[in-house]
């Protein structure tokens, strides 16, 4: 059981923000409920590379296979992914900025310019 | 050069002229920015070209930084997928040709921007169809992305251009995420991310639910992308508001890049035993693929902002690109090569010539327009053409990959064909309907119906800065150039063969592991011979007939009331759907995995 936490875990972050998304009436709000499914990421990639009893993968005082180290593989995935949601997070906060600027809203269901 | 030299330099050049625009960009006066973004497009196209020629039928790889395939990153070209890289190229060197003097802005500080962000763009796609790693392709995924967001955003003066970009972004970053999800439960299970290796690993296992789960998350992303409904919402707001140029390269090649890559991480990791039966694959898809088409011909048939009637119509597109690539046969990815090929160049044709009357006129209203391009008589004769290839004239590469899809198609399901002719005439029809309007002022003025949930093409922010100059001539010149490339795709000899062989390749899941394992590969199976077939161009000429008398019976006839009053009371439930609220949209994928899931676990 134990092992399928993090994958639950995850999932109810992601739901938790798909929620949030969906009822979003700021769009600050809406980037931050991105956040948080982003977030789901990174808890289901540091669980998928656990080991029990493992240390960081660091060889600088211990010997390799000397004892368990969790995945590093995982971790430098976890570390792009920071990049990339900090690149569109960025991104989304400054369009929502110049939204506000020029037309003085941020709620995402006053944008009703383009239907049908 | 060697093939595995010229791989990574698909990638490098773009990149790096990205960054030399970027920053030396504000120093170099306007035309400098213009030939530097010409030779780093034109160098890439180089780059692929001879990679084609390098690789031939076959596969090349490059094993980045000397690691083997599960540890590093591997990059693989096979004639589909370097193919695809090459029509992104072509496509990016003809929109940063096409949009030489099309902005007189941006300037000042921000010189060069617009071109780097085109080249990161370029980098995005060339990688993501060359990668063989599933980690690799989040990445270049998400690059593309950032870049098209800006890009759709360009505009930051104007409401409509944020709030395209916006819903745009926030979708398919969600998306995204949902896929990375996808990609480390697959990790968990296989320890792997190379496609071939994780496929391999795969194969071990007994399957089962979590396998299932991977294979929808990943897949999320990539029907985002490749705007499958109902993962389709953002792709109409973001084309009606995206620079014209963008529109181009996100309907001629980044969305079909979405079926690309779900073909791909399909046939190298889950079509094996362990992953995800070819039978439940087949039905869903196809059944996915068919209401794409259908309600992408629904839509588009309905629309007067001629930006999104092209949007809509390349929703339909894809419907039928993934049809044809659900056959889970060589000639339906043949097929779907060639008709993704041929509707590349002709769509982005298209939007190229929308952009010359939005540059004349400031408009893009099919309604507005009405016989006020009677003066541009050739480019009223490009679009009628554009439209006549969107309906699968012989002999265009559309028609071509509709035929052989086609008949792929009819003989798993005989009433598929239908569909192929029925989607193509429909959005055919829509774009030649409004040529006839715009360009010849045939029919009465239609009257615009304020009640209904639509957007219109009017109050456009003009893309330039004075509306007085003459029109550019690279305009017109590109768009001419990129239908003949369209009708090269469907008449020049070799390509058909080369795809054929393609095919073959890109369903050869042991090949493929042994490409990148760099084993010695099995020799490829006699690959069958795809061309002009006597049915196929009878097809062809029936749905860019029906095409002809639809547009003619909706410019001239009026429908009796009866039966409009039907059509609008179906239609008009689906149109308030596009409701253009970003918190919908997530709604939709969210119902979308859900229902996915759900049917995935049904086939089991």
């Amino acid at each position: 059981m134990n092992g399928f936490l993090p994958f639950l875990a995850a999932g109810w972050m992601l739901l938790v923000a798909l929620y949030g998304m969906v009822t979003s009436r700021n769009l600050v709000h809406t980037v931050g409920c991105l956040a948080v499914a982003q977030s789901s990421t990174y808890v289901m990639l540091l669980g998928a590379g656990y080991r029990r009893g493992g240390t960081a993968p660091v060889f600088s005082d211990t010997a390799p296979g000397s004892r368990p180290v969790v995945d590093p593989v995982v971790q430098a995935l976890a570390l792009t992914d920071v990049v990339v949601g900090a690149t569109v997070t960025a991104l989304l906060l400054a369009l929502t900025l110049q939204l506000r600027k020029r037309h003085g809203t941020v709620d995402p269901q006053a944008l009703t310019g383009l239907k049908g | 050069m060697q093939a595995s030299a010229l791989l990574p330099l698909a990638v490098a050049v773009p990149l790096l002229g990205a960054a030399l625009l970027a920053v030396i960009g504000r120093r170099l006066p306007r035309v400098g920015c213009d030939v530097l973004a010409t030779a780093t497009a034109g160098a890439t196209v180089c780059c692929l070209v001879l990679l084609l020629g390098a690789g031939g039928t076959g596969r090349a790889t490059a094993h980045l930084g000397g690691w083997p395939a599960d540890i590093g990153i591997v990059l693989v070209a096979d004639p589909v997928g370097a193919g695809l890289a090459l029509l992104a190229a072509v496509l990016v060197l003809a929109v940063i040709v096409y949009s030489w003097r099309y902005f007189d802005e941006p300037s000042g500080q921000h010189a060069g921007v617009f071109p780097a962000l085109i080249l990161l763009f370029e980098a995005g796609m060339t990688g993501f169809a060359l990668t063989g790693d599933l980690f690799n392709a989040f990445v270049f995924f998400e690059l593309m992305g950032t870049a098209a967001y800006a890009l759709t955003g360009h505009h930051v003066e104007d409401r409509r251009p944020l709030h395209g970009a916006l819903t745009f972004a926030i979708v398919n970053s969600l998306a995204a995420y949902c896929s990375l999800l996808g990609i480390a439960m697959l990790y968990a299970r296989t320890g792997q991310l190379n496609l071939a290796l994780a496929g391999r690993s795969l194969a071990t296992g007994h399957g089962g639910v979590p396998v299932t789960v991977a294979f929808v998350l990943i897949s999320t992303a990539l029907l985002v992308k490749a705007a499958v409904v109902p993962f389709h919402f953002w792709l109409p707001d973001a084309h009606a508001v995206a620079p014209t140029p963008v529109c181009m390269l996100m309907s001629g090649v980044m969305v079909e890049l979405g079926v690309y890559g779900t073909a791909r991480v399909y046939w190298t990791v889950f079509a094996g035993p362990g992953g995800v039966p070819p039978h439940a694959f087949r039905t869903v898809f196809t059944a996915l693929g068919v209401i794409t088409a259908l309600v992408g011909a629904v839509m588009c048939w309905h629309q007067r902002h001629l930006k999104r009637l092209l949007a809509f119509s390349t929703i339909s597109h894809v419907g039928l690109f993934v049809t044809g690539v659900a056959l889970l046969t060589p000639a339906g990815v043949t097929g779907t090569a060639l008709y993704v090929a041929g509707h590349g160049c002709a769509k982005a044709a298209l939007f190229g010539l929308t952009g010359v009357l939005l540059d004349r006129y400031g408009s893009v209203d099919e309604y507005g327009l009405h016989g006020r391009a009677r003066g541009l008589r050739l480019v009223g004769v490009l679009y009628a053409v554009g439209g006549l290839a969107l309906a699968g004239l012989p002999p265009f590469g559309t028609g071509l990959g509709k035929a052989v899809a086609e008949e792929a198609a009819g003989t798993w399901q005989p009433w598929l064909p239908a569909v192929f002719v029925l989607v193509s005439a429909v959005t055919g029809a829509a774009v030649l309907r409004a040529a006839a309007r715009v360009f010849l002022g045939a029919g009465p003025r239609p009257q615009p119906r304020p009640h209904e949930p639509e957007t219109t093409g009017e109050g456009e922010e003009p893309e330039i800065r004075s509306p007085r100059r003459a029109l550019p001539a690279t305009m017109p010149t590109v768009s001419a150039l990129l239908l003949l490339l369209s009708l090269l795709v469907g008449t020049a000899p070799g390509l058909a063969v080369a795809l054929g062989r393609g095919g073959e390749r890109f369903t050869d899941r042991q090949g493929y592991l042994a490409a990148v394992t760099g084993t010695a590969e099995p020799a490829l199976r006699g690959a069958a011979e795809h061309t002009w077939t006597g049915s196929g161009i009878a097809l062809g000429l029936l749905s860019a007939a029906l095409a002809c008398l639809l547009a003619a019976a909706a410019v001239r006839l009026r429908a009796p009331a009866g039966f409009s009053r039907v059509v609008a009371s179906a239609v008009t439930p689906l149109r308030r759907l596009h409701s253009g609220l970003v918190g919908d949209y997530v709604a939709w994928l969210t119902v979308g995995v859900a229902a996915l899931c759900a049917a995935f676990a049904a086939l089991r």
